[in-house]
């Protein structure tokens, strides 16, 4: 038996696993490569279970047909899940292959060895491939969960480097990219976006159409959605800019300005317990009065405002309508849902829609992808016949992707005499973390896509539910991996925030992890025990104590710091049940109030390591991307709109703030792998608080840490 | 709409006669007309690097200036730097260093780090920063592309 998803959904060895007629093996999963390599992880899985060469392994981008259907590629479960479902089908395949093998040469199993896609007779030269033992056809079995693994000491491929799938398309440019496809007859196409999201558009101007459509450009518009598509790029763009700047908007009350941490506080907002990770439909607990033994009790408020996922390749999609239904190539990490949401937006069976995803530029999480191809899709209806690639321009990216909410976390805490927490307390207020496209026949299905919302007949506004998943949303690692006793977690889900949101890299996690990590620091320095030894004496896991020691260690924890550095520590489990990661940083912060990383160690347990190379490069893209966040990153606004349109008005980090980072990994051979891909964003932003404060003795609780910011917080502090 | 215009490049060693608005961004008529997609649109406002080409060796945004002011330039993109089957030294550093995540910002990072070495081939850690500090990845394949940096530089590795 499995509690694997992807199993259970597609249960069939063919759904999986295609012996190609060379001999090559398709793999297929259905969980998509943005760049965070699942494809080489999954081509080394299965090229170890098959004994064939990496090279021989194919994985293609996944579709809406022909491929195991394996949900959205989220939460770091393609690991998990694709990784746990192509294992076994590999080792399904081979004991499969072997059985046809003792038939063919009348051998027992015991006598026959298999390396490099063939299978042989020991001591003879009898040997035959996989695609003559398959004779064209499937295996029409289904995945056996329990068939046996090869055994970890004959691991060839697993744990060690392998050169990442792509790389040389990358370095040459022929890799491409949905920006880059050209399909025969295609047509451009740019969306003109209102100027805030509560704006309608009135009218057009109509001498800039009547030129417009003079020069071969074509206005598709239905309510406020409207759209260019034309054969020169470059024209349109500029035609865009026209049109939207000479358009008459009716432009509402505008975006509500109040600031956001005030919204946080103050508006209605739907709480709920979290016991063990997974919110109860129950009232939320009261914060009790402290435990008499309580020698101290602190409490502190953490915040960050809205961030950008910020990819670097505006969100771009491809859509063709002809007779027999709509074609999509999309970077949606989520295919089906974006199908299904989008089939219902349109009115239309869902089977009328075939999707492809084809990859864009990472980021992680929910940005424009989903958006841009329905967008694609509105357009491409109305010019049946020819394929619409349409791009959002960069302010289009910046304004109009779904964010990272704005978030606070409010936490209380009690310590004994000895220095031993006793009662722990966090509410975390946020938005939600769950707009994707998802199937929700009836329900806010189209409003999860942007342009529905804008139609003459318009989705219905979107609410968001609270998602009541174990460690989903807003709530991700509010539940603390630490031994406290006397604990009430509470998350709230705040309505009526300004600005649209949904799932960015880590959810809830950056900033609970923030909240949590920090106090802790300042919980520490209250008891006056170190913050090493404080987090260890809190913490009975030994994997968890493992990655914070070798952490420790490694930046130099407990020397004397360089002058004018400051050191910080974090750690956190994701989700509590996948990587354990634990963060120190080492930073300086100069007369400017500049921060400056100058090292950093990650320490890091996800179990079975499967792809090395894979692993480290994802836990310190995850840092630098979390670093970034907390450091840089601020969505803002006024009344007309987003004012953080491009890279000045949004600065993110770049090469003259990247520290030397050196990674540990524990070698687990033979555990279950564990997903990493936002294990280290909490801690992250964590251990740079607590190096903050290290070297200045200011406590950063609102994110980003700007020269700004950190000299208010300097002067709330001296008040 | 400016007036369409004979226009002669030389890119990747080849004339090229194409017809365009001299206005219109070189990065256009790369991907549109000649279909060399390596280098990328990230902003269109010569902030994020993804566009870069060389021209006459140094590293040039192509987002924002008119294909009219490349003419009589030589100019090599990403998909140039390449010889046949055979990678340039650079490109060949980035694969072995493994210097990409979902690789959009690469290109741009690889024309960087060529124009950079030929003009400085033992660089500073300061003139390595300031020549790719103009390239935005949001993956963090930063440390990687130093990595690949420092295996171009040799065991002399960068000086302070
Ligand atoms: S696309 Fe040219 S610098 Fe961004
Ligand atoms: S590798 Fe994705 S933007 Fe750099």
């Amino acid at each position: 038996m499995t509690d694997n998803p992807s199993l259970l959904n597609n249960p069939n060895l063919d759904d999986w696993l295609i012996i190609l007629p060379d001999g090559d093996i398709e793999a297929r999963s259905g969980k998509v490569d943005v760049g965070q390599r699942i494809s080489t992880a999954l081509a080394i899985i299965v090229s170890e279970e098959m004994d064939v060469d990496l090279e021989h392994i194919q994985i293609a981008p996944p579709a809406t047909i022909g491929f195991p259907d394996e949900g959205m590629t989220t939460g770091s479960n393609s690991i998990e899940q694709s990784g746990h479902a192509l294992r076994r089908a590999a080792a399904t395949a081979r004991r499969h292959l072997i059985g046809i093998a003792v038939e063919k040469f009348g051998a027992p199993a015991e006598c026959l060895n298999i390396k490099d896609g063939l299978i042989g007779v020991t001591g003879t030269n009898q040997t035959i491939n996989f695609a003559e033992l398959m004779d064209g056809g499937g295996f029409g079995i289904p995945v056996d969960p329990n068939a046996p693994l090869k055994p970890t000491e004959d691991h060839r491929w697993i744990g060690n480097a392998a050169t990442p799938r792509h790389m040389t398309e990358f370095v040459t440019g022929a890799f491409s990219y949905v920006h880059d496809m050209a399909l025969p007859g295609m047509l451009h196409a740019r969306p003109i976006r209102p100027p805030h999201a509560n704006a309608q558009l009135i009218d057009f101007d109509p001498k800039v159409t009547a030129q417009l459509t003079g020069d071969g450009i074509i206005i598709v518009r239905n309510g406020s959605f409207a759209a260019l598509a034309g054969e020169d790029e470059y024209a349109l763009i500029k035609a865009a800019r026209r049109l939207a700047e000479t358009a008459e908007w009716d432009l509402g009350d505008g975006l509500d300005t109040e600031d956001v941490f005030q919204r946080l506080r103050d508006n209605e907002h739907l709480s709920l317990p979290v016991v063990d990770g997974t919110p109860v439909d129950d009232p939320a607990p009261a914060l009790r009065d402290p435990p008499p033994d309580a020698a101290q009790t602190l409490s502190a408020r953490y915040e960050r405002p809205y961030v950008m996922h910020a990819t670097i390749g505006p969100s771009a999609g491809m859509a063709v309508c002809t007779d027999t239904g709509i074609e999509v190539w999309t970077h949606s990490q989520g295919i089906h849902s974006f199908r299904a949401s989008a089939a219902e937006a349109l009115g239309v069976a869902p089977d009328t829609l075939t999707v492809h995803h084809a990859l864009g530029a990472g980021c992680y999480g929910h940005n424009g992808a989903d958006d841009a191809a329905f967008d694609a899709v509105l357009i491409a209806r109305a010019i049946p016949g020819r394929p619409v690639l349409l791009k959002w321009t960069r302010e289009d990216e910046h304004a109009w992707e779904p964010y990272g909410s704005c978030m606070a976390a409010e936490t209380r805490a009690s310590i004994n005499a000895a220095g031993q927490i006793i009662q722990w307390s966090q509410d975390t207020y946020s938005d939600t973390h769950r707009g994707r496209p998802r199937p929700d026949p009836g329900g806010d299905g189209p409003a999860r896509l942007l342009g529905a919302r804008y139609l003459s007949d318009p989705a219905r506004a979107f609410s968001a539910k609270p998602t009541m998943t174990r460690q989903g949303g807003l709530h991700r690692n509010l539940d603390p991996y630490y031994d406290f006793p006397d604990t009430r977690l509470v998350k709230h889900l705040v309505r009526d925030l300004p600005l649209r949101t949904s799932a960015l890299r880590c959810l809830g996690a950056h900033v609970n992890v923030f909240a949590l990590e920090s106090f802790i620091d300042e919980l520490a320095r209250a008891a006056k025990i170190d913050a090493l030894a404080f987090r260890l004496n809190h913490l009975s896991d030994r994997r968890a104590k493992t990655v914070l020691n070798a952490c420790a260690e490694a930046i130099g924890w407990g020397d004397v710091a360089a002058e004018g550095h400051g050191l910080g520590l974090a750690f956190a489990r994701y989700t509590n049940s996948k990587t354990y990661a634990a963060v120190g940083v080492d930073l300086s912060v100069d007369d400017a109030a500049q921060v400056h990383l100058n090292r950093v160690v990650i320490a890091a347990d996800a179990g079975e390591v499967i792809d090395r190379a894979g692993l480290s490069a994802q836990l310190e893209g995850g840092f630098l991307q979390a670093a970034s966040w907390t450091l840089y990153e601020q969505v803002t606004f006024d009344e007309s709109g987003i004012t953080s349109r491009d890279w000045d008005t949004y600065p993110i980090l770049r090469f003259d703030n990247v520290p030397d980072i050196e990674t540990i990994l524990m070698e687990r051979p033979g555990d279950a792998p564990l997903g990493a891909g936002e294990a280290v964003g909490g801690p992250a932003a964590g251990a740079i608080a607590n190096a903050i404060f290290n070297a200045t003795q200011i406590r950063m609780r609102r994110m980003p840490f700007t020269p700004d910011m950190i000299r208010a917080a300097a002067a709330a502090d001296t008040n | 709409m400016g007036m369409a215009e004979e226009i002669l490049l030389r890119i990747n060693g080849t004339e090229h006669r194409i017809h365009s608005d001299p206005a219109t961004p070189l990065l256009f008529v790369l991907r549109n007309q000649l279909g060399l997609t390596g280098a990328k649109l990230g902003c269109g406002l010569e902030q994020c690097g993804a566009c870069a080409v060389l021209m006459d060796g140094v590293s040039q945004l192509t987002c924002a200036t008119g294909v009219g002011e490349f003419q009589g330039r030589d100019i090599v993109t990403v998909e140039g730097l390449s010889n046949g089957g055979t990678l340039s030294a650079v490109q060949q550093a980035f694969v072995d260093a493994g210097a990409a995540q979902c690789g959009y910002c690469t290109p741009g990072m690889v024309v960087a780090v060529t124009a950079m070495l030929d003009r400085a081939p033992s660089p500073t850690k300061v003139e390595i920063t300031e020549a790719l500090t103009p390239h935005l990845c949001r993956c963090g394949a930063h440390p990687r592309i130093l990595e690949a940096v420092a295996r171009l530089i040799g065991p002399g590795g960068v000086d302070d």
